[in-house]
């Protein structure tokens, strides 16, 4: 299947790419990516939709060097980290910020301390004082509405505010790039859409490309359609006529191939049987 | 047609591998001296009781089993040396790291083994921590510390079972008892006293730590490798106490 061009160029040229994949294949057992190519670029926002297994997570590892890939190339922030090391990475992973699937909280530190680790533990840039990171602990908290909770333990919180929590911790240094791993699973449709509206929130306060793995197209709709509006402090639908404000890409994975790659009105314009079951019009 | 070696070779390798990091990363920083300080007592203080009450007992056994073969020579009073040179050199160390495998390499691989399926040893890398510096190199340290002083605490307590079978019920003084008991050691019992708990804490800890690493498919998968830590760390101390007193009995 030919993916669409010409939604993929920056809208202008001087953007960098934030990531890109470079024919990946990486495989376990069995073959999870096989040859994924595409370019993002800054204050871009990417829905990853498929099915369970298609290698949407496993994507997402390779992304970060999690999970090292058997061939082909990752660039993140223009440097090809398939051949580093780990400690090399480290500098790279402290500009990315990341949501696991699961929140991937320490459950034997409390939630402030969870959202302050990447800042006590970065290996690049300045050292914070402590009552610099806790300003910022109770800020990141604060803006994913938890600041009540920062002594009590992942365990004591709902799914929801766990999963609200890994948010914060994901954004708390500040990063260009966050890739959120299936961040509405397992929640119900009110929680859901509380989460996405943050992801928002986060996207157009702090102007940061995003990766969101999900298997709800709503997500995707509403992460294209909806700007947050710092001003009036709640995100604001956009009209028909400006689509591309949010310059946000469609990608659907099936079998560690990429299927289809283009803007969500190519995407609900497709005739491909399997795409067609991800969009709800 | 050798596919069926190819896991346990790669294994081996990935166990070398994790070594590899975790001695290296005891020279380097940063140093998570936080988590040592808390697994030294985790290890070290909570494993206390179970090695004192352990070695009591064994020194008590044995101290009963040898008093009835002594007699037969005569030969009652070498009860103290006997039971000096078998916990020493052998019960002891044995014994306790036994206790600590099944107690810290299970604990160790079991609270490893659920981060890895919780994502969060993923989260740790993302977040730009060595997991290995974060996890293993501070467990290896601590384990490596206590070890070899829980070790001296099983043998002195272990003795003191043995006294008090050989004053209470052979009769014996005190001074019978020790002085022969204390006389007997060398240089050659105390270093391989002290090396073998050194050598099995490395065992244990690094078993513990590369299992649960090594964890997948949920909480099944943790399962699996907790006892699987614990069955691989009293094997390998086993072979080892054995190649070792092979080594030091020439001496």
């Amino acid at each position: 299947m030919t993916v669409p061009e010409s939604s993929l160029a920056s809208p202008n040229g001087s953007d960098a790419p934030v990531l890109e994949f470079r024919s990946v294949t990486l495989s376990f057992d069995r073959p999870v990516l096989e040859g994924v190519s595409f370019v993002m670029y800054a204050g871009e926002t990417r829905i990853v939709l498929g099915a369970a297994g298609s290698g949407k997570s496993v994507m997402l590892k390779a992304a970060m060097g999690l999970l090292p890939v058997d061939s082909g190339q990752v660039l993140l922030f223009g440097q090809d980290i398939t051949k580093m090391s780990e400690h090399e990475l480290f500098p790279l992973r402290s500009r990315v910020g990341v949501l696991f699937q699961e929140g991937g909280l320490f459950d034997s530190l409390t939630v402030g301390d969870n959202v302050a680790y990447p800042l006590e533990n970065r290996q690049t840039g300045e050292r914070l004082e402590p009552e610099a990171i806790e300003g910022k602990v109770v800020e990141a908290l604060r803006f994913v509405e938890l600041d009540q909770t920062l002594e009590k333990f992942p365990s004591e919180l709902s799914g929801g505010m766990r999963r609200r929590v890994g948010i914060a911790r994901a954004v708390v240094t500040e990063p260009p790039l966050v890739l959120y791993d299936s961040p509405t699973a397992g929640l119900d449709p009110i929680t859901a859409n509380t989460i996405m509206a943050l992801i928002a929130k986060e996207r157009d306060s702090q102007n940061t490309a995003n990766v969101i793995v999900t298997h709800r197209y709503q997500d995707g709709r509403l992460m294209a359609d909806f700007r947050y509006n710092p001003e009036k402090g709640r995100l604001e639908h956009l009209s028909k006529e400006q689509p591309e404000a949010t310059r946000t890409v469609f990608m659907v994975m099936k079998d560690g191939h990429i299927v289809f790659e283009g803007s969500m009105a190519d995407l609900e314009s497709s005739t491909d049987p399997y795409v067609d079951k991800f969009v709800h019009r | 047609m050798l596919d069926f070696l190819k896991a346990p070779v790669a294994e081996w390798q990935d166990f070398w591998h994790l070594a590899g990091s975790a001695f290296k990363n005891v020279f380097r920083s940063p140093h998570y001296w936080d988590d040592v300080a808390i697994q030294m007592d985790v290890i070290g203080i909570g494993s206390l009781p179970i090695v004192i009450l352990t070695g009591f007992f064994s020194g008590f056994v044995i101290t009963m089993q040898m008093s009835r073969a002594l007699n037969t020579y005569g030969a009652i009073g070498q009860v103290g040396p006997i039971v000096m040179i078998t916990l020493v050199r052998e019960l002891g160390p044995v014994l306790t790291a036994l206790l600590v495998a099944g107690r810290n390499a299970s604990g160790i691989a079991s609270e490893i083994g659920s981060m890895k399926v919780s994502e969060q040893i993923d989260a740790m890398r993302a977040l730009g921590t060595d997991p290995v510096q974060k996890l293993v190199t501070p467990r290896l340290i601590a384990t490596c510390f206590m070890l070899p002083q829980l070790t001296v605490v099983a043998d002195f307590v272990g003795m003191i079972g043995g006294w008090s079978i050989a004053y209470f019920s052979l009769r014996l003084t005190s001074p019978q008892y020790w002085t022969p008991a204390y006389q007997i050691l060398e240089t050659n019992d105390v270093v391989q006293g002290l090396l073998k708990p050194f050598i099995f804490a490395i065992v244990i800890s690094l078993v513990g730590c590369f299992y649960g690493i090594k964890t997948s498919g949920g909480t099944q998968g943790v399962g699996r490798a907790t006892t699987k830590a614990v069955v691989v760390s009293s094997v390998w101390i086993f072979v080892l106490t054995a190649l070792v007193t092979r080594i030091f009995v020439n001496l």
